[in-house]
């Protein structure tokens, strides 16, 4: 089976995030406010392959953990979507 | 016989030539290793340079640390070879996990580009051996994610143990405690943001980086040459 991955790498708490920062100060430009708590961070999409939705979730989050997050200063939490048939490999006629 | 001086150049790296100068114009028999080369045998220290080693894609460094370079890389370091990081090399370093922390934007999103005073904070590494304490150096940084950070036990465990080998006399990026150096336990492995060779000759406006490429330089003709066998 194929697995549709979400991983979403944000800081850790407690670590500066200047981007979240300026995009909240720049949230009254538009005329809102009551809008807080802005942390910016990175979403990265993939398939997995796997037998199973366990291996599957454990497949992804080595990726997250090892490469798609540097856990000094961010963390990542991983959502796996519904399973679906592996596409065809043969040919489209 | 001259040391030998080995600059590892990865894809987007783009300061190896620079380092290559000013290490050959200290005697050194510099040459630059391709990232792709899977051993570091026949040099005596090695200078991971500055630039945007594969782009700078995920993170600075995030790939580098995967190039094939890199397993030779951590065991010359671990054979007690000098190493040492230079801007987006010292972020390789930390994304390899051969140097502690990590180096976030800086602080407020502001590149850097201008010629900073940097303070000698530490004689006990393969950058800094016989530069006495205090010195303070004017040597150019440019980066935008020189900002280095590490959670509160790695930073009392850098304090306690010696390690913050360069700090900035004027923090320009937000580095937590000033830092713009570190060294490994075992104070072979240096990462920094400033480029010493760019602070080489007096056209550049500074010979302030030269003190720390000759105390490299030093380092490499007493490293034991057992590095130089470690194939």
């Amino acid at each position: 089976m194929h697995y549709s991955v979400l991983v979403e790498v944000r800081l850790r708490h407690g670590i500066a995030d200047p981007q979240g920062a300026t995009i909240e100060r720049a949230l009254p430009a538009l005329g809102l406010d009551g809008v807080t708590g802005v942390r910016a961070g990175k979403s990265f999409r993939f398939d997995v392959a796997a037998d199973d939705e366990a291996s599957a979730l454990a497949r992804a989050t080595v990726v997250a953990d090892r490469l798609l997050a540097n856990p000094v200063i961010e963390e990542s939490s991983v959502t796996l979507g519904p399973a679906v048939s592996p596409p065809s490999t043969g040919s489209a006629t | 016989m001259p040391a030998r001086v080995g600059v590892v150049m990865f894809p987007g790296t783009n300061c190896e030539h620079d380092a290559v100068l000013a290490l050959r114009r200290l005697g050194t028999s510099a040459d630059l290793v391709w990232h792709g080369d899977t051993t570091v045998a026949g040099f005596d220290a090695l200078v991971l340079p500055g630039g945007f080693a594969h782009g700078d894609y995920l993170r600075p460094g995030a790939l580098a640390r995967f190039s094939p370079v890199m397993e030779a890389v951590g065991r010359f370091a671990a054979d007690g070879g000098p190493v040492v990081g230079i801007c987006n090399g010292f972020q390789v370093l930390t994304e390899a996990g051969l140097l502690p922390g990590a180096l976030q934007k800086n602080r407020g999103l502001r590149f850097v580009c201008t010629t900073v005073g940097v303070r000698v904070e530490s004689s006990d590494s393969v950058l800094t051996s016989g530069v006495p304490v205090g010195t303070e150096l004017a040597i150019p940084i440019n980066h935008f994610e020189g900002n280095y950070t590490c959670d509160a036990d790695t930073l009392a465990r850098l304090r306690g143990e010696d390690r913050v080998v360069l700090r900035y006399v004027d923090n320009p990026n937000g580095s937590v405690d000033g830092i713009a150096g570190v060294c490994n336990a075992a104070r072979n492995v240096v990462g920094l943001m400033p480029h010493p060779e760019r602070a080489s000759d007096p056209l550049l406006g500074s010979v302030d980086g030269i003190v720390l490429l000759r105390a490299l330089t030093a380092s490499a003709e007493l490293a034991p040459r057992a590095a130089a066998t470690v194939a």
